[in-house]
């Protein structure tokens, strides 16, 4: 980006967690372009408020469409392009703070519609743009800006919440392997419904989890995160929840279902109902 | 006994309780009187409950199109103590009360009688047709043609069922036993002249089902809404009939939902719409700033209702022009269209999504609940003739640049899927939609989005008597009462200028050059602070307002009362 617009002057700081997810992003996009034979400009991206929105104007190459809305509001913008523009590939990019709590009202409502799109949230537990603030899923203890004397409240689990609220496509991982996030991000888009990829996207200034996730061989400390057993089967719900129940971060899909997205309600109902204006004008002759 | 006198027009208004039928029965004399080629109105009013509470609704009738629910009542309904206590003082000096001999007792004397209703309908073999006992003793005290109301049960009850003619007969027995106790009252309240039914075809239809139409016909591509009163009949009506291939209508969370939704329906190339209520309107415009700002065409319908807070739910009121036109931080003006009439909804539906397209950005219609759920006979629309703009999307090639400098004209705001793309911004941007902190964006940016409110230029208004020095300007339902007024002023030899524009911003410059001469402009409004005329006066009118807040519309006499105060007032 910075080559097409000398003027853009967003940076993010280096190490960042959202330099993997950006370049795993423009991966998928490329791979779900050019399998589907669409037009770059058939890609949405809804960003939301944070540093992981800026995303939406850091991307290489050739430029999606995309929306740099209001903060907390990624999922009702991107279930009116979705639902009303269904031949489009709508993918929301947000954080923790954006979408789990000024925006989390959103998710149940949207998860229960199962409208075709796919969500990357980049998780850093922290607010890093307004400098550090406790947000839902900082560690209850832990001391940021806004809890100088330690977080009071729990720490949210939003891989428990997805799995509830009925999001038909959860996966997790991390930043640090762009090319299997990818895969993710990809199979995401793919899946005809709601799509959530939540990302581990560690922020080096105010919140640097990089040593938590993958552990330190030298301190002999082992990480958070471990690769989803190959025995996994995630159409079983029971089995999604042990492996959240787990702790840590675990690393691959998490659960898939597969009910009707709400373009394909609304279709059927279009086939059975359709009206015409006239008609309807006709309803009111005296 | 009162004497048969010829008139104009009649007020019948039915009260009692919510669920008792009300709204039935002075639908049922509208369109029996419409049926004859009569000119009507309905107005209801009722508590924010499902069943029970005082409610009352009424029709007037007249042989000249109505303007407004008039002074007071012709003939009166009431089917309980409560409700004779609490409108009789609303009866006419010849007006004729007939009440429900069952569950009122009125004391003294006066020009009301009783019926027994539910009696006579099962006299009538019919006991669901107590108010068609009701409706014939009615037509009778207005001496209406009984087979008008004969020929609305015949049309009403041809349902194509076995029974049909069983319960249109039982009906029509019904109607002749509430004539016979009409006629054995010996009370009349006089007769109407013979209708001259118009030479147009007409429709009958409330407020906001002409919006929903309105905005239909004009190619509305995607509804998303949530139910609040008295906006919720268009969420229904669009469940009902935005159903085709192409088009999309749900009902979301919230109307914070509803507004960020229109904008990715907007953005994503689809004409968009929702509507609500003042509490809506406040949840909402953060996601007004954000398509004004990104430039993003979407529709939001206030319907008004007594406000702040969950205020009067039921009631109406034009307190929320502050909200629509500045809705968002920052500097912001959106256009709004305010229609004052149920004819007018339907332009404003279409012209409204129409402005959307053509200046890319969003646009608040506004009604309020007196319009909204009103019944008016109008003039068919003609479909075929109602434009269906879309914005100019043609987007060249390499290099394109969505947000250029206003130079008179605007650069195309390209869709998704075509040939190149860009980022609808909320924070400041440049050419191409990149967030910048740069003044000399922020600046022309700024002028681009005021600037291009100039491209909206074709909003109907009427300007009559320009002559005057004095003008009296109402702004959206006030017009029909304020119309009765003025022409009831005009009459009494005053001479005033009529000033009425359909969109309130930006304003006809035809209308503003008018305001601009004026000495005086008189502003009737429903609401405590006059917020039309503050706004007039933002722009160096002198503008007072004549205001009202107790949740029902003016009545035409007190208004023309007041006006008159106010040139007093000048004069002095």
């Amino acid at each position: 980006m910075s080559d097409r617009n000398p003027e853009y002057d967003f940076k993010w700081c280096p190490g960042c967690g959202d330099f993997g997810v950006k370049r795993a992003l423009e991966q998928a996009i490329d791979t779900y372009t050019e399998e589907f034979e669409i037009p770059r400009t058939s890609n949405v991206i809804v960003a939301g408020i944070g540093c992981s929105g800026n995303m939406v104007h850091m991307l290489d190459g050739e430029q999606p469409f995309g929306i740099h809305g209001i903060h907390g509001r990624t999922l009702p913008i991107a279930f009116g392009v979705s639902t009303s523009r269904p031949d489009l590939n709508t993918i929301v990019v947000a954080g923790d703070g954006d979408f789990l709590s000024i925006g989390a009202e959103h998710i149940p409502p949207t998860a229960s519609r199962n409208p075709n799109m796919t969500c990357v949230i980049m998780d850093n537990g922290v607010y890093g743009l307004t400098k550090g603030q406790n947000s839902p899923t900082s560690t209850t203890g832990q001391i940021t800006t806004s809890t100088p004397f330690g977080k009071l409240d729990a720490q949210m689990k939003p891989l428990e919440l997805y799995l509830s609220y009925g999001v038909s496509y959860i996966a997790s991982h991390y930043s640090s392997k762009p090319k299997v996030l990818a895969e993710f991000i990809l199979e995401g888009m793919k899946h005809p419904g709601l799509s959530i990829i939540h990302v581990q996207s560690p922020c080096t200034t105010y919140n640097n989890t990089y040593d938590i996730l993958r552990g330190s061989k030298k301190d002999n400390i082992p990480g958070t995160a471990f690769i989803v057993d190959d025995d996994h089967d995630p159409s079983d719900y029971d089995a999604a929840v042990d492996l959240i129940n787990k702790g840590g971060v675990p690393l691959g899909l998490i659960y898939k279902k597969q009910p009707p997205t709400i373009n394909d309600l609304q279709d059927k109902l279009i086939k059975e109902k359709s009206k015409k204006v006239e008609d309807i004008l006709s309803s009111y002759s005296i | 006994m009162t004497q048969k006198v010829k008139s104009k027009d009649f007020v019948i208004r039915f009260a009692g309780e919510g669920g008792q039928g009300l709204v039935t029965s002075a639908d049922a004399m509208a369109r029996a009187a419409t049926g004859a080629g009569f000119y009507c109105q309905t107005f209801s009013t009722f508590p924010s409950q499902i069943m029970g509470g005082p409610a009352s609704s009424q029709v007037r009738i007249s042989t000249t199109p109505v303007l407004s629910n008039g002074d007071s009542v012709d003939v009166l309904v009431v089917l309980n103590q409560y409700a004779f206590d609490n409108h009789i003082q609303d009866l006419s000096e010849n007006g004729v009360c007939i009440y429900n001999a069952q569950d009122c007792v009125p004391s003294g004397e006066g020009n009301y009688f009783g019926i027994n209703a539910d009696e006579l309908a099962k006299e009538s073999g019919n006991t669901r047709a107590a108010n068609m006992v009701i409706l014939g003793a009615v037509a009778t005290l207005i001496d209406f043609k009984i087979e008008s109301i004969e020929n609305f049960v015949r049309e009403r009850f041809s349902r194509g069922r076995d029974n049909d003619e069983e319960i249109i007969s039982s009906n029509i027995v019904a109607i002749g036993l509430g004539v016979d106790v009409a006629k054995q009252s010996g009370f009349s309240v006089g007769s109407l002249d013979d209708p001259i039914a118009p030479d147009y075809e007409q429709i009958m239809i409330t407020g906001n089902a002409a919006l929903s139409l309105g905005a239909l016909s004009a190619g509305l591509d995607s509804y998303y809404g949530y139910p609040i009163s008295p906006a919720t009949t268009i969420l229904i009506w669009m469940e009902q009939n935005l159903i085709s291939k192409d088009k999309f209508v749900f009902q979301v969370a919230s109307e914070i939902e509803a507004i960020n939704n229109i904008i990715g329906a907007g953005f994503s190339g689809k004409k968009a719409m929702t509507a609500t209520a003042g509490p809506g309107v406040a949840l909402m415009s953060e996601g007004l700033g954000l398509a004004w700002m990104a430039e993003i065409p979407c529709t939001v319908i206030d319907i008004q209702r007594g406000g702040p807070a969950t205020g009067l739910p039921t009631k109406t009121e034009q307190s929320d022009l502050f909200a629509c036109m500045f809705p968002a931080h920052g500097d912001v003006k959106l256009p709004v269209i305010a229609p004052g009439s149920v004819e007018e909804c339907f332009y404003a539906g279409s012209l409204a999504i129409n402005w959307a397209e053509r200046y890319q950005g969003p646009v608040m219609i506004m009604g309020e609940m007196s319009l909204a759920e009103r019944t008016e006979n109008i003039r068919k629309p003609d479909i075929g003739k109602v434009v269906d703009e879309r914005r100019n999307s043609n987007t060249g090639s390499n290099g394109y640049k969505r947000y250029q400098d206003w130079e008179g004209e605007l650069s195309p705001m390209p869709v998704p899927g075509g040939e190149v793309a860009y980022v609808a911004n909320g924070s400041e941007h440049d050419e191409i939609g990149d967030t910048t902190h740069l003044p000399k964006h922020h600046v022309r940016l700024t002028e681009r989005r005021f600037a291009k409110l100039s491209l909206l230029n074709d909003s109907p208004f009427e300007i009559e008597n320009p002559e005057s020095d004095i003008a009296i300007m109402p702004w959206g339902a006030t017009k029909g009462v304020a119309r009765e007024a003025f022409d009831k002023l005009s009459e009494k030899g005053e001479k005033l200028t009529w000033l009425y524009s359909m969109a309130l911003n930006p304003l006809p410059q035809d209308i503003l050059d008018q305001l601009k001469q004026k000495k005086l402009v008189i502003v009737p409004e429903l609401n405590f602070q006059g917020q039309w005329s503050s706004i007039l006066r933002m722009d160096g009118i002198n503008a007072v307002s004549v205001t009202q807040y107790t949740g029902l519309p003016f009545k035409p006499t007190y208004l023309s009362d007041k006006i008159l105060e106010k040139i007093k007032e000048t004069e002095v």
